[in-house]
């Protein structure tokens, strides 16, 4: 958030000179507050000035990669409380959490569990970002030996060094600094041993505090001592405290622009019950975690995890959009049922799922629309008759059926005779007006 | 630079509701404070979560949650109990499919006798819910409204179709009614507002704004919960502060990631819990975002998701 007017005014030198271009001092601060004018303009600004409004003007919630590489992952630079104000910008990171304990054997499994983890969806591919390495064994050699372990056979998987002893963290942070690992974490405690070798080795730092009063006093006395790349943990652990807490480090960050929170939050999940670990993690999604640490990665919990973070950080403003193809779905064959419908993300699924449920195998012929829904779409001009039936004729679909049936929703029923004579040869009939009618439709043609 | 809790001031409170007879109502809404923000305001209730019954069998779930009802679902009755006596239900949500035209096509009398039947064997509220069809709803609401005369139950959905009568019939027989509208801030808003100066008391309303399942559209539904409930609390719209309804389960039983064997899909892992899962991940969405009565199906996601309330709590 930025200075006031009035704010900036105190900091500058107060000459009236007119060479910035303003008759005043106060016009051109004024002019900085509204974003219309470059503190650059004033030659006579001192460097004090200068790096206080550059601070007030640096993004609330900072921003840097975990990783490097192809799978690092940028975290923070979030601007918004509520996603419906703007959007949420960089997906939280998922972290599996494994313990030095663990034989090699199991690490090696566990880690081949992450490298498999990732699943498309909507276009998007979505994985386990990182790996969490507790230093649990309390045997510094084990630990490094761990570390090296996991960084050999996961190359690219960004790194958290979940490990509270500088003594022991110093050299493994060392040996894997080029990858920029997040090392876990500064307490009031180790504060200036851990600060220094994030400092050494330029890798981002965790902290932890119990409380924002003494997380935000740590990320002073840590951010004094030169490491800017910090991500912070208040200590949450419980839903309520996640929640809470998660919302009171944004709205510091974002509506009073208080540095000292103006950085990402990790949570710690890490619950037996996997059931409960998703649904936890998902308040988490929700609410303002950048690094969710989870002690198992079912495929399952994975999909589910990934999808409420897809479906959350999309961009209100922009719907999502599938690829214009002709889709299979169940196994259909040359007699099957040919439908089609636009590409809005929502639609297609919304459709697709309908026809899954009603169990007859169909073509689904789904047009590009630039992510209309049908009528909508069809309001704009991007779904008429004499685009569809260029989209059909040229999709070859007409040579892998035995008829020319093609059946079109209901709510652009208008539609139908200006498609058969556009389409000539085939038949136009039309589906039902919503999606919750196709299965006792295709149900009703079958039998 | 010493820390300061930055708080919001609310004006708005969502208005309290409470629906069943006796001893046994349950209550919802009345916080003065976003979704679980006890540090700014009051939480006075926790959301309720109905279990889902139908009035036929549940043919369309899958047989993740199918089989569970195996041995009651052939009656609406007996499932009611168990969910009652076996599950400790908080409410129960009985949904009359059964009188949809492209289903059994049964008619009003019929759902208003399976209703009288429910609710003479069970102690726990009871919500009432048509089949989702405009025209049919009317009616069967209307005897279903009558049979549960005295009960103070939720019945619904009105929406901008037909709700005139369902209103009139919920007004008349002193239920709670359901408001839906299909994710629209405005679009709430408006039959809210057609509601009450049909003469509606607003605090026996409730709005759904229309549920949707984990990656069918959960974003939309989720933001216009934010939406509604920012407008409530922080604007003092007295338009919008009914407490809100999450219907989550007919959403989520029907999506491919609720359907698909891992056989089909290996990398989507086992089958069971994945439905689970997908059911109890949209229901948490649906209360972080500001719901405050869920009506689910899986017994281990209720379970799950009433332990997250406690831990929200």
């Amino acid at each position: 958030m930025a200075l006031s007017g009035v704010e900036i005014f105190k900091l500058l030198p107060k000459t009236n000179c007119k060479k910035c271009g303003f008759p005043t001092c106060l016009a051109f601060a004024m002019k900085l507050a509204q974003g219309q004018a470059d503190l650059d303009s004033c030659p006579d600004v001192s460097e004090e000035a200068k790096r206080i409004l550059a601070d007030a003007s640096a993004p609330p919630i900072r921003t840097f990669n975990l990783g490097i590489g192809e799978k690092a992952v940028k975290i923070g630079g979030e601007t918004v409380l509520f996603r419906h104000d703007k959007r949420f910008f960089n997906p939280c990171v998922f972290a599996f959490n494994i313990k030095d304990t663990l034989s090699d054997d199991e690490l090696h499994k566990v880690v081949q569990k992450v490298l498999d983890s990732e699943i498309e969806r909507v276009g998007q591919k979505l994985r386990i970002d990182a790996i969490s390495i507790e230093f649990a064994s309390d045997d510094s050699s084990r630990y490094h030996s761990v570390v090296k372990l996991v960084s050999q056979r996961a190359p690219d998987v960004p790194l958290i060094l979940n490990c509270k002893d500088p003594s022991v963290a110093e050299p493994v942070v060392k040996a894997v600094a080029q990858k920029k690992p997040l090392l876990y974490c500064a307490t009031e405690e180790n504060a200036e041993a851990m600060a220094n070798i994030a400092k050494t080795n330029k890798v981002p730092l965790g902290v932890y505090a119990q409380g924002l009063s003494a997380l935000s006093s740590l990320t002073e006395r840590i951010k004094a001592m030169g490491v800017d790349d910090l991500v912070i943990d208040s200590g949450a652990r419980k839903a309520k405290d996640i929640l809470e807490l998660n919302t009171q480090i944004r709205r510091s960050a974002i509506k009073k622009n208080f540095k000292p929170l103006g950085y990402p939050i990790i949570n710690f999940i890490l619950r037996d019950d996997p059931l409960l670990e998703a649904s936890i993690a998902g308040v988490a999604v929700a609410k303002y975690a950048s690094i969710i640490v989870l002690q198992g990665i079912e495929m399952w919990k994975n999909l589910a995890l990934f999808t409420l973070r897809q479906n959350l950080y999309t961009d209100p403003q922009v719907p999502m959009q599938v690829e214009q193809k002709i889709y299979k779905i169940g196994e259909p064959t040359a007699e099957s049922p040919l439908l089609i419908t636009t590409n809005f993300s929502l639609t297609y699924f919304i459709v697709s799922g309908e026809i899954e449920g009603s169990r007859v195998p169909s073509w689904l012929a789904v047009m590009d629309c630039e992510g209309l829904s049908v009528l909508t779409a069809w309001a704009a001009g991007k779904f008429t008759a004499g685009k569809i039936a260029q989209f059909i004729k040229e999709s070859g679909i007409e040579a892998r059926l035995n008829h020319k049936e093609l059946i079109i929703p209901g709510m652009v029923a208008i539609l139908s005779g200006a498609l058969e004579e556009k389409l000539e040869g085939w038949r136009i009939t039309v589906g039902p007006r919503e999606a919750n009618g196709i299965p006792t439709f295709l149900k009703s043609r079958a039998a | 630079m010493a820390y300061v809790i930055p708080k919001e001031t609310y004006t708005g409170r969502v208005l309290e509701l409470e629906f069943g007879k006796a001893l046994r109502t349950a209550k919802v809404g009345g916080e003065n404070t976003l979704p679980f923000l006890s540090f700014e305001g009051e939480l006075p209730n926790k959301p309720v979560i109905a279990y889902e019954i139908q009035d036929t069998l549940p043919d369309d779930w899958p047989d993740t949650v199918k089989n569970l009802y195996a041995d009651v679902s052939n009656n609406p009755v007996k499932w009611a109990k168990y969910c009652q006596d076996e599950l400790k239900a908080q409410a129960i949500a009985i949904r009359l499919v059964s009188t949809h035209p492209d289903r059994e096509n049964r008619s009003p009398e019929d759902a208003a006798k399976t209703v009288k039947e429910v609710l003479s064997a069970i102690d726990v509220p009871l919500i009432i819910l048509g089949s989702n069809h405009i025209e049919k709803d009317a009616p069967v609401l209307v005897a279903a409204a009558q049979a549960a005369s005295g009960y103070n139950c939720i019945i619904g959905k009105a929406q901008e179709g037909n709700y005139k009568t369902i209103t009139a019939a919920a007004m008349a027989h002193n239920h709670k009614l359901i408001a839906m509208s299909e994710l629209d801030v405005n679009l709430s808003k408006q039959l809210n507002i057609l509601i009450t100066q049909m003469g509606f008391d607003k605090t026996r309303l409730i709005t759904d704004p229309m549920c949707s399942a984990l990656g069918y559209g959960l974003e939309y539904t989720y933001s216009v919960i934010e939406r509604i409930r920012i407008a409530a609390l922080l604007q003092n719209d007295t338009t919008m502060q009914s407490p809100i309804l999450g219907d989550v389960g007919m959403y989520v039983w029907k999506v491919k990631e609720t359907l698909a064997p891992e056989v089909d899909v290996p990398l989507w892992g086992s089958l069971e819990d994945r439905g689970i899962a997908w059911e109890a991940l949209t229901a948490t969405a649906m209360l972080i975002a500001g719901a405050n009565l869920l009506i689910m199906r899986h017994p281990k996601a209720v379970e799950t998701v009433g332990k997250v309330i406690e831990e929200l709590i």
